[in-house]
């Protein structure tokens, strides 16, 4: 009786979270399509009213240091000519607006939603000409064994030739290239943020760039064959490892090797 | 005070009396072990050691047994890395506990009593060194060591001769020539291009954008066919543009530089390792060996480290096509320092 009554009046004790899971997969996937294809579209149309928002977040978050005009002043450089990929590297990273001064700008949780930074990135493309946001498509399908050699011979000085970083002078360092995005990859490259170097497509070109990309992809994705890389330091992290863990196992092993049985 | 009972004389208050000198404490007395005690402590004992070696061996079996559990797919590099640490956990495993086991064994069961053994005394007896003067004697006597003086002196001259073309064969393992020869002189020369590494492309002056740091080997590097690695580590440049005025140049080297572009060589004149740590704000170019700093901006002069010279400059200029070439070789000796050298 109560099993028909189940059947035809009642529902389901579990329908209620079953609707509200259904419910927020509709919201949710239905958000994402929306801002998957405003971000798709934003990114190459340039319109006034973004560069006006852009100019307007830039007065109320960068002018302290750069100056209203982004001319720069004594507490940041002038923004002018940098182009719309060192805004999209500098503030799409996390980096800016800096915390505060030190010998490096950290890598933070981004403060900027990402229609925000193109508004920002569209102002100061208008200031004067510099580098754009390269499609991410375009970013795709490098020869990883030629970009190890390029990134051997131009990167590994300073990011380690496992992507790990290292120390630089006075405080600096060269940041770890583990899982970054191929956009702001490239972008360093090509805007030399802080103290990296340019290496601007006349250096290494387009499709080299690409190929460094695919290599940096291929390490983040295929994991160190020797087992545990130990944060890929080499001789630091591997021999404090030896040290404490090898020998500290042979003393152990020495010591219960002489003790008396009980 | 003179002590009759010796020679010694001893000043008075000079003596050192121990009166609470610590006394010998002997041996412990012997302690038994457990399994001495109990004989079911033995056979625990007993059980525990026969399980490890039974674990030893499935252990060993399952070392080739996941060979073919985690097998090394070409080309997937995940595969050779399960592959490599489960199959070496294993072998790792069953040799520990096969180790384990075997001293365990030793430790709790075997004969387990205290004894105390004397060392021997170091000194021979008599009878025995008299035996061995005598053994020197009957052979100095039946070879005449001592007798047949031409002999015995032509072998020592021998031997001494012996060793003497090692002399030659060891100086061998010198490079040829004095280190002013080897790094007094690299393959650039007047007009030679300055190309991109690895791919020896050219480089126009208005490539190098300001900032920009260039890795550069010399054109005709790309022809050397032999020694090209010696020619490479001696001849590597790293090239860099700074602003005009960030640039301060002595007044006799002023025309080595073109618009604020400089050439530098990337071997560290400490012990020779490639400087190329270039820092584009700073103008500090770090060597990560050692951290020995260098000021682009003035002349790779040293300003922090062991390297006790700046890196030599090499003097570049533009040609007809606006590509940037050498204006001659290093004017001085490349890479670390030498005994023949000041400093």
């Amino acid at each position: 009786m109560s099993r028909s009554l189940n059947r035809q009046g009642r529902r389901h004790p579990l329908s209620s979270i079953v609707l509200i899971v259904v419910g927020l997969f509709v919201s949710g996937g239905a958000y994402a399509a929306f801002t998957g294809t405003a971000s798709a579209t934003d990114a190459p149309v340039v319109s006034a009213t973004q560069i006006a928002d852009g100019k307007a977040l830039f007065a109320a978050n960068c002018a302290s240091c750069h100056g209203l005009s982004a001319e720069g002043t004594e507490a940041g450089p002038s923004l002018i000519g940098v182009g719309a990929l060192s805004v999209e590297f500098q503030v799409g990273s996390g980096r800016m607006p800096m915390s505060g001064s030190g010998p490096q700008a950290e890598k933070k949780p981004v403060q900027f939603t990402q229609p925000e930074i193109d508004a920002m990135a569209a102002w100061v493309a208008t200031l004067a000409p510099g580098p754009g946001i390269p499609d991410a498509a375009d970013l795709t399908g490098g020869d990883a064994a030629n970009g190890a050699e390029l990134f051997r011979i131009n990167c590994a000085m300073c990011h380690n030739v496992a992507g790990a970083g290292g120390a630089l002078t006075e405080g600096k360092w060269a940041p770890s290239l583990k899982n970054i995005d191929p956009v702001h990859v490239y972008a360093a490259m090509v805007t030399g943020p802080q103290n990296m170097p340019v290496f601007s497509d006349m250096n290494i070109t387009a499709e080299e760039k690409n190929d460094i990309i695919a290599y940096l992809q291929f390490l983040d994705e295929n994991p160190s064959v020797g087992g545990f890389d130990l944060g890929s330091l080499g001789p630091v992290s591997e021999g404090l490892f030896v040290w404490i863990f090898a020998l500290g196992g042979l003393v152990a092993i020495t010591i219960w090797l002489t003790a008396k049985s009980n | 005070m003179v002590d009759k009972n010796s020679e010694v004389t001893v000043k008075a208050g000079s003596a050192v009396s121990r009166p609470d000198r610590i006394q010998n404490p002997g041996f412990e007395p012997e302690h038994k072990r457990v399994t001495d005690v109990s004989a079911e402590r033995q056979r625990g004992a007993e059980r525990g050691i026969s399980i490890l070696f039974m674990l030893s061996g499935i252990l060993s079996a399952s070392g080739f047994a996941l060979n073919f559990i985690f097998p090394i797919v070409p080309g997937d590099l995940t595969s050779t890395r399960l592959n490599n640490m489960f199959v070496g956990l294993a072998i790792a495993a069953g040799l520990l506990c096969l180790g384990v086991g075997a001293v365990h064994w030793a430790k709790a069961l075997m004969h387990g009593h205290e004894l105390v053994e004397e060392r021997h005394p170091t000194r021979g007896d008599d009878s025995t060194r008299a035996r061995a003067v005598e053994i020197f004697q009957e052979a100095n006597k039946e070879s005449g060591w001592t007798r047949r003086r031409l002999l015995r002196n032509s072998l020592i001259g021998a031997l001494v001769a012996m060793p003497i073309p090692a002399v030659a064969l060891f100086r061998d393992l010198a490079p040829a020539g004095t280190p002013e020869e080897v790094l007094g002189h690299t393959i650039w020369k007047k007009g030679v291009r300055l190309t991109r590494d690895p791919n020896g492309v050219p480089i126009k002056a208005s490539e190098v954008t300001i900032g920009s740091a260039f890795h550069v080997i010399p054109e005709n590097l790309l022809d050397v066919e032999e020694g090209f690695l010696n020619e490479k580590a001696k001849a590597a440049v790293l090239l860099m543009r700074l602003p005009l005025e960030r640039l301060n140049e002595a007044e006799d080297r002023k025309t080595w530089s073109y618009d604020g572009i400089v050439a530098y060589s990337k071997i560290c004149t400490h012990v020779g390792c490639p400087v190329a740590l270039y820092e584009q704000q700073t103008h500090h170019l770090l060597c990560p060996c050692h951290q020995s700093q260098f000021d682009v901006a003035n002349h790779c002069a040293v300003i922090f480290g062991p390297a006790a010279r700046p890196l030599p400059q090499l003097p570049i200029t533009v040609d007809a096509e606006g590509y940037l070439v050498a204006q001659s070789d290093f004017l001085e000796p490349v890479g670390p320092s030498y005994w023949e050298r000041a400093r």
